[in-house]
């Protein structure tokens, strides 16, 4: 979908902030919030950012973001509820050195490790044939689906040339409904400068994106 | 702290985020949705385990072993994994080797996307409107920022991380390095080096003498 996530090439953000010595997580609620990752966000995760309200996007912290669409998400999904999650509220700020209750599992720590240490690819074994070879002069398609897409607006109507092959790999974009997501070729595309932003392009410099086979016709 | 809020609306932000937190925590403990102890163990990972260090161990490896410098740009997913770095981010790795002639950078336009495995996870400003937005349209504007002045006789190519692949940057071995071993390279390596963004500088010691 066309939302600010896709930020590629935008003005106006300013300099880039680097903080020295930053800690893993500045706050311990963050850690909490990535901790929880492993349960899922009904309908996924990137999608359900991307669907925020544009003003509240800008406005959030990256793990703000996190909190936010794993709560919504548990609560579309019937998981929990607001009255749910407001009466929790109140109980921690009633009572702000209550902790949340534990509950302590070493076995399916172990299996979460491992799990961990052996994530699925979306690489698949399957023998689909290529449409484009290394050195094939391809276009972006201009596409505009609702849905969630990797590929960002500034690359979409460009001409780039095939670099590199990775294989044939599942698609995370969201289809409508019915169409199941086929496995595809996925390339690496290397677009020049120039092409993406026109005269006022820096000299001697390319954008390298990793482009599904249905994002691409032959130029 | 984050240094663009200091504002009492970020604070109170901060502190409703704090209780949302622990609300959705307890809510989720309750239902048997997660325990305790797993959302411990991550947090402990990536505070303490997962980290650039990973990545540091891998350049500094393909500096001085040109076989696996030569496996690691074949198959970096294969070649990393070697050393032990599997995980979360990192099922497919692809490595990016600098040369005198091209230098590579990474950035996820889109969203943050990071190798967790061997980077830990990214820092504030890699995740930063300033940074996604910048990085692809002006490259060299954006390296001055962090300090490099690139000639334009060096190409640039910036890579936008928005498939699942995951990229890292094999820096160039700076020069006046060449009898350090292994171990004495990692620590010159630093997480920057490694998305693109700094160099790799000899220990002050080795630097020509002005």
């Amino acid at each position: 979908m066309n939302s600010i996530h896709d930020m590629g090439g935008m003005h106006g953000f300013g300099p880039i902030k680097r903080e020295e010595n930053e800690p893993v997580f500045h706050h311990a609620w963050e850690g909490r919030v990535f901790g929880m990752a492993g349960t899922p966000v009904p309908g996924g995760f990137r999608y359900a950012i991307e669907r925020m309200d544009p003003v509240h996007y800008l406005a959030s912290s990256y793990y703000e973001k996190w909190l936010f669409v794993k709560t919504q998400g548990l609560i579309e999904a019937g998981i929990l509820t607001q009255e749910q999650l407001d009466d929790r509220i109140t109980y921690f700020r009633n009572n702000p050195n209550a902790t949340p209750p534990q509950r302590h599992d070493p076995e399916l720590v172990q299996r979460f490790l491992a799990d961990l240490r052996s994530p699925e690819s979306l690489r698949r074994e399957i023998s689909i044939e290529p449409a484009f070879d290394i050195g094939d002069s391809v276009k972006a398609r201009n596409m505009h689906p609702v849905g969630h897409i990797r590929l960002p607006r500034y690359a979409r109507g460009r001409r780039g040339l095939v670099a590199s092959f990775y294989g044939i790999q599942d698609i995370n974009d969201t289809l409508p409904p019915g169409v199941d997501a086929q496995p595809q070729p996925l390339y690496s595309v290397r677009f020049e400068a120039r092409e993406l932003w026109g005269p006022s392009a820096e000299p001697n410099c390319a954008v390298y994106l990793d482009m599904w086979e249905s994002y691409l016709e032959p130029a | 702290m984050p240094h663009e809020h200091h504002g009492s609306e970020h604070i109170q932000a901060e502190i409703d985020a704090a209780l949302r937190t622990k609300a959705l925590e307890a809510l989720l403990v309750e239902k048997g949705l997660i325990t305790t102890d797993v959302i411990d163990e991550i947090v402990r990972l990536y505070e303490q385990d997962i980290g650039p260090l990973n990545g540091a161990k891998v350049v500094a490896k393909a500096w001085t072993d040109p076989a696996y410098k030569q496996r690691l740009l074949e198959d970096g997913t294969a070649a990393i994994a070697e050393l032990g770095f599997t995980g979360s981010q990192g099922a497919e790795m692809v490595v990016l080797e600098d040369t005198p002639t091209v230098h590579n950078v990474v950035v996820c336009t889109l969203c943050s996307c990071y190798p967790w495995p061997i980077l830990g996870l990214p820092p504030t400003w890699y995740k930063s409107f300033a940074y996604r937005s910048r990085v692809v349209r002006e490259p060299r504007v954006v390296l001055r920022e962090f300090g490099w002045e690139l000639p334009e006789s060096i190409e640039i190519r910036v890579w936008d991380s928005n498939s699942e692949v995951r990229y890292m940057v094999l820096p160039e071995r700076p020069a006046g390095t060449e009898h350090l071993s292994e171990g004495e390279l990692m620590p010159l390596v630093t997480r920057d080096a490694m998305i693109g963004v700094a160099k790799v500088e000899a220990p002050q010691a080795l630097q020509g003498g002005e």
